[in-house]
């Protein structure tokens, strides 16, 4: 693990506008090969981010590296990375040839070897036979691919992905998911990829970094920042998470210590019920559920104060929601979920 | 609260409430309304005055007795050969290209910088600067310029203290576009041209380049053009419709105006002039509906090669 080549290095990036920190002091190594995803809520500095590994922008202090090599002041046609734009900005008065051909006609490759690339390309996208179309004909999520085979014709070091399915519908939005998720495993290029979505992040990334307030909060496997949040913010931020502090804490654990647990790691008992040495209850009324389909949610007013949310798989039949709610019940988890965080962020 | 049917049926309709549901469900005729207006302005009097004003170009013009005879011919036309027709026309066309492109290479690089560059008031000021000479009469803006341009004029003074009366002398001793002074040469006669249609020019430009999105050139330069190559390649073709709106009208408005000849320049005459010659002091109609026609020909051309050129491929 220690050999992986380091493809995207941050070292303390800062950037203002203004007086506001949009970047304030991120460091990150991105390795080779890898898909990386930065997530977060709109303004904690993750476009922001993309567009200094671009050279659309640049950093007021740090140091930007990509494979060892300094390029924190070059201009983004001095960079070997493409971008695929949020709104794709394929160029409206060509084809869809000469979009994914663009690349090659700068670099002034012979026409024949061009034409050559321009096919395989739109294969790879699963577009072929579309290149004399103009983007204007084509639908959302053809543009994405034309979009995306013209960063990839010539094989960038690194692809960067502004919040590239934002646009689709949901269905379109999973199916691209998968679509994108083999197109980086069979080119084997390091895919860096910026979405406020914590599923998509999730489902896609082999590493992922959170983001908040133009810092990077956690960074890490998804299931390492899922079942292991360190912060308040990311326990929040990416999946549902209660939080205890303080005295309702201590009641529960014994310690003051915050906390975070899972929804769906809490089980729904009836009062009085007993548990075992290894885990913690809370008592509480139900004071809402929510049919979900696969899973009902559910909200429990507690008795030492706040709420908490629990979700349960709809194994048998449906919950009979209207019964549940206003019964009393014993919520209880297992203390090895639970998961002690740092206070703030 | 829902209300419930009997309740509403019981509120006597209003006569707009009446009007509006009416018009609902018939929109063909709401559309004609709309459209009624416009349609008679532009089919009855302006479709209705270029038929007649072509009409006329194709009837005879009776030399002796000054009168117009109702036969057709051809003849009106053939006299727009004619040596010195021919070279107004040139002269007209000549002008009005050299304005266009003049106005283009000064409008595009001032509103690339406006739209690119400039923010919040500085951007503001600049278009106002652009637009404020139309707050004033053309006519009030022509004179001023003779004055400028004139022999004892503020610029002849003004190169004088430069040291490049020598150099003002040299470019009025150009043949064809020179003279004894700026406002009665052609080159004088070009400059207020240029100045005069500026916003016409800028105009459509600064639209055009409002609407070609950043996103656009950082693609070009992330995939690796340099910012020559991105102007060429994606700036001027997206921003080619714009450029193309503004050459129409500084084209067609140098190609018919007879303010500026009649004041700036020599006695060369420009074809709005012919166009008012022959109509006024000849009475000969035909022909002077027949020069009206050369400036729309010439338009109708132009637009058809810019369009065969791909200027409008970004539309």
């Amino acid at each position: 693990m220690d050999e992986r080549i380091i493809a995207v290095r941050f070292v303390d990036v800062k950037r203002y506008f203004g007086d506001v920190a949009a970047v304030n002091g991120v460091n990150l190594d991105i390795y080779d090969g890898e898909f990386f995803t930065m997530l977060g809520p709109s303004g904690s500095g993750k476009t922001t981010c993309l567009r200094m590994i671009a050279g659309f922008d640049h950093p007021n202090s740090g140091r930007i590296e990509l494979f060892g090599r300094d390029v924190t002041g070059l201009p983004p046609y001095d960079r070997d990375v493409h971008t695929v734009f949020q709104d794709y900005a394929l160029f409206p008065h060509m084809t869809v040839g000469e979009n994914v051909a663009y690349r090659l006609t700068i670099l002034h490759r012979p026409k024949a070897e061009i034409q050559k690339r321009v096919e395989e390309i739109l294969e790879l996208v699963r577009l072929p036979g579309l290149a004399m179309r103009k983007p204007s004909q084509l639908s959302g999520g053809q543009r994405q691919r034309v979009a995306l085979a013209r960063a990839l014709i010539d094989h960038p070091k690194v692809l960067l992905l502004d919040e590239p399915l934002g646009a689709l519908d949901l269905k379109l939005r999973q199916q691209m998911q998968i679509e994108l998720k083999n197109i980086q495993q069979r080119v084997g290029i390091t895919f860096i990829y910026v979405t406020h979505d914590q599923e998509e992040a999730l489902t896609m990334s082999d590493r992922l970094a959170v983001f908040n307030l133009g810092r990077v909060e956690q960074y890490g496997a998804p299931e390492d920042i899922y079942e292991n949040p360190s912060t308040v913010f990311t326990a929040g931020f990416v999946g549902t998470s209660n939080v205890f502090k303080g005295p309702a804490a201590e009641k529960i654990t014994g310690s003051s210590q915050t906390f975070t647990i899972r929804p769906e790691k809490i089980a729904l008992h009836d009062p009085e019920a007993d548990i075992s040495d290894a885990e913690v209850f809370a008592d509480g009324v139900v004071r809402e559920g929510v049919y979900l389909g696969m899973y009902t949610r559910f909200i429990i007013a507690l008795d030492l104060g706040g709420e908490l949310t629990v979700v349960e798989q709809n194994v048998g039949a449906s919950h009979k929601l209207d019964a549940a709610r206003g019964k009393r019940v014993r919520a209880v988890w297992h203390r090895d979920f639970i998961r002690p965080i740092a206070e703030g962020g | 609260m829902a209300v419930t049917p009997a309740a509403r049926g019981t509120l006597p309709d209003s006569i707009g409430k009446k009007f509006s549901r009416f018009f609902h469900a018939h929109p063909g005729l709401s559309i004609f309304l709309l459209l009624l207006l416009p349609f008679l302005w532009l089919g009855v009097v302006y479709f209705g005055s270029l038929g007649a004003l072509i009409l006329q170009s194709v009837f005879q013009y009776d030399s002796y007795s000054g009168r117009v005879i109702h036969i057709i011919t051809g003849e009106n036309y053939i006299e727009l050969l004619s040596p010195s027709n021919l070279d107004i026309i040139l002269r007209t066309a000549s002008m009005a290209a050299a304005v266009t492109l003049a106005d283009a290479i000064v409008a595009f690089p001032l509103a690339y910088y406006v739209v690119r560059y400039a923010k919040g008031r500085v951007k503001a000021l600049l278009y106002l600067a652009v637009l404020l000479p139309l707050w004033s009469s053309y006519i009030v803006r022509v004179y001023a310029w003779k004055l400028i341009l004139a022999k004892e004029g503020i610029l002849s003074w003004f190169m004088a203290q430069l040291g490049m009366t020598s150099l003002l002398d040299k470019v009025l001793s150009f043949p064809g576009i020179g003279g004894p002074s700026l406002s009665t040469s052609m080159i004088g006669m070009w400059i207020v041209f240029v100045y005069i249609w500026l916003p016409y020019m800028y105009l459509p430009i600064h639209a055009s380049l409002e609407r070609l999105s950043t996103s656009m050139l950082e693609a070009s330069a992330d995939l690796g053009a340099r910012p020559a190559s991105t102007f060429w390649r994606v700036t001027l073709p997206l921003v080619m419709p714009g450029v193309v709106a503004g050459s129409i009208f500084t084209f067609s408005l140098t190609m018919g105006d007879f303010i500026i000849p009649g004041t700036i320049g020599n006695s060369s005459l420009f074809i709005g002039q012919a166009v008012l010659r022959y109509q006024g002091t000849a009475g000969n109609i035909p022909l002077a509906a027949a020069m009206t026609v050369v400036p729309m020909v010439v338009m109708a051309l132009y637009l058809v090669l810019a369009r065969s050129r791909g200027a409008f491929d970004a539309l």
